[in-house]
């Protein structure tokens, strides 16, 4: 992993004398600084280090939010509305938090993405992409378990619904919905659990972002042309040049988050949340957070409930399985032609699926931004529901071994220059 | 190894070792069940068992939601209407097939756990859906004037709580029905 230039040298007594002892500035600088990367990372490539500075923001926000926040049924809404009207800068943290929840998805998604087209989850990276699932599933749960908390009537009946997934299983499933409840619904006993484990999960993700980072470490940066590094020639050291780019984007990034939290900071979220919870009423449109949309959209497309809940889960873990689905050798959708269209449909299909999750549950044509489409919503998001298994079941295996792929560059080094003109 | 039994290949210490191993996992078992089982409901949440309601305002076609062990619970006043269709549904057409009569102690009363079979919604009492029933807002199943699920994704019919008539106007839900009592009611 390290070439001779990237090996840490200790330059003075003391760091030598620690180096002996807890080499953890070599570690900081091998894994970090001096870290070998490829030179063509492009700025899709900046999302990793976005996604660990919002976990940052989360943690961070969350901390002093939970020093003011009350995890009991009769107080959890009031205690929300005082850390909004009452709290130093309360407004400023919830904002901060609830829309950081957002930004964290539409980083971690176009992270996944990023390594979809550019093929990062293939071999030798199978178990990085296998990390960045679970941590992907522990983001989910503990975005739902967030929801939960201000008790408003979405946070109520999101966790209704989300529960009672778990009373499809068939003969113990309605003991452990009551399990997990502790209650015969949900009940206070379960926002005080909920909130326990909100705290906790965060620094479980933590914590599998550490093994993702060392998986990453092992085989180095996939890089945009999905072409391994054949020497000290590919590379450029972490820093300064990719602390730099990473940076850069961070601080756009942090523009477009805080137009969010400054201006409209309840875009995202939904009004139904401002009514505290009741639990003899349902809204009439129940939606869940936009990033979970798609997902939702599965679930409603199928007829029956132990299936539906089976095919939303799956929709997730199929992707565990794309390393070994993928059947070409060429990592990058640049010199794959048909594949890299496959990628853009996949895409449309899935905004298309998370548009339809948002609409309400009876079977009228789709109006898609205000245009009635001769097609049913519920028709439609089967056929969606159809593709999106087909694309990775059969199309991704069939593809890879069909497809001729374009010729790809011998070296980084010689594509990049090429590309420069040199 | 030193010490061995009449088996060449079995030594004191391997029984060491397994019975070691064995009490080690019973142990944490054992002390794994206390974490597991505290989150079942409590017991004062068990105490929540019964509930009385008095009947006499509700007038025909009114349906009230009271709660019961937190959940909804609908009261429906039915008219001869509602009635009449419940009973006529032809039970071929019923994803969960059951008579209406198997459902109501009273025809006049349908008492119903208020919580959509699929994935937990109230099922909306404005919303009656295709069936006159109740339509579930969240993801669309339709339900007819006697709780039972006639389209959509949920699996089965609305619960039927256990209740007893007190008197003519009380209900206790929550109480399995005395049986001379119910026998009477029908009768």
């Amino acid at each position: 992993m390290t070439h001779g230039d990237y090996t840490y040298k200790p330059t003075n007594a003391f760091t030598k004398w620690l180096d002996d002892r807890l080499p953890v500035i070599r570690l900081m600088q091998e894994t970090m600084t001096n870290f070998p990367t490829p030179k063509n990372l492009n700025y899709w490539y900046t999302f990793g280090g976005i996604l660990t500075f919002m976990l940052g923001v989360q943690i961070i926000s969350g901390i002093v939010l939970a020093m003011h926040y009350v995890p009991h049924e009769t107080l959890a809404f009031d205690s929300v509305e005082r850390i909004m009207r009452d709290v130093n800068y309360g407004w400023l943290l919830r904002y901060m938090h609830s829309n950081g929840a957002s930004m964290f998805f539409i980083a971690v998604y176009i992270h996944i993405f990023r390594g979809l087209y550019y093929g990062s989850y293939k071999a030798p990276r199978e178990v990085l992409w296998l990390l960045g699932i679970v941590i992907y599933l522990l983001m989910m749960a503990t975005g739902f378990l967030g929801y939960t908390l201000p008790w408003g009537q979405m946070s109520f009946w999101g966790a209704t619904v989300i529960t009672n997934f778990f009373s499809a299983i068939p003969f113990v499933g309605e003991s452990i919905t009551q399990w997990l409840w502790g209650s015969f619904a949900v009940d206070n006993s379960t926002l005080q659990r909920f909130f326990s484990l909100h705290y906790l999960l965060p620094f479980v993700i933590a914590g599998v972002v550490l093994l993702h980072i060392w998986a990453l470490h092992v085989p180095g940066n996939n890089n945009p042309l999905g072409i391994d590094v054949k020497g000290p020639a590919d590379t450029v050291p972490f820093h300064p040049y990719y602390t730099t780019k990473d940076g850069f984007a961070l601080v756009l990034f942090v523009l477009f988050f805080s137009y969010f939290i400054f201006f409209n900071p309840n875009a995202l979220g939904h009004t139904d949340n401002y009514i505290q919870a009741n639990r003899l009423v349902t809204p009439t449109h129940i939606v869940p957070e936009w990033y979970y949309l798609p997902l939702y959209a599965i679930l409603r497309s199928v007829p029956d409930k132990l299936f539906g809940v089976i095919l939303m889960f799956g929709a997730i873990f199929v992707w565990a399985f794309l390393p070994w689905l993928d059947t070409s050798r060429v990592r990058s959708c640049k010199f794959r032609p048909i594949y890299r269209q496959l990628f853009w449909i996949l895409l449309v299909v899935i905004y298309i699926l998370g548009y339809l999750g948002a609409q309400t549950a009876d079977d009228t044509n789709l109006v898609f931004w205000g245009l009635e489409l001769p097609i049913g919503k519920l028709l439609l998001a089967r056929i969606c529901t159809f593709y999106y298994f087909l694309h990775f079941l059969v199309l991704t295996p069939v593809i890879g071994l069909l497809e001729t792929p374009v010729p790809v560059p011998e070296s980084i080094s010689k594509a990049v220059l090429a590309k420069k003109g040199a | 190894m030193a010490h061995t039994t009449d088996n060449a290949n079995v030594t004191r210490r391997d029984f060491i070792y397994v019975a070691s191993a064995s009490a080690a996992a019973v142990g944490g078992i054992v002390a794994l069940w206390p974490f597991i089982d505290q989150m079942n409901p409590a017991a004062d949440t068990l105490a929540l068992k019964e509930v009385e309601f008095d009947l006499s305002p509700i007038v025909p076609g009114q349906i009230v939601t009271i709660e019961w062990q937190k959940k909804p619970v609908f009261i429906r006043r039915r008219t001869p209407e509602e009635i009449k269709e419940a009973e006529d549904a032809p039970l071929a057409d019923l994803k969960d097939p059951q008579t209406d009569d198997a459902r109501v102690q009273k025809p006049e009363w349908l008492i119903l756990v208020a919580t959509c079979t699929h994935l937990g919604c109230v099922p909306s009492n404005q919303l009656k859906g295709d069936f006159g029933g109740w339509l579930c807002p969240c993801h669309g199943s339709h339900y007819d004037t006697s709780g039972r699920i006639r389209k959509g994704p949920a699996p089965k019919n609305l619960a039927v709580p256990p209740y007893q008539f007190l008197s003519d106007t009380k209900v206790l839900i929550g109480a399995a029905p005395k049986p001379a009592a119910a026998t009477a009611e029908h009768g």
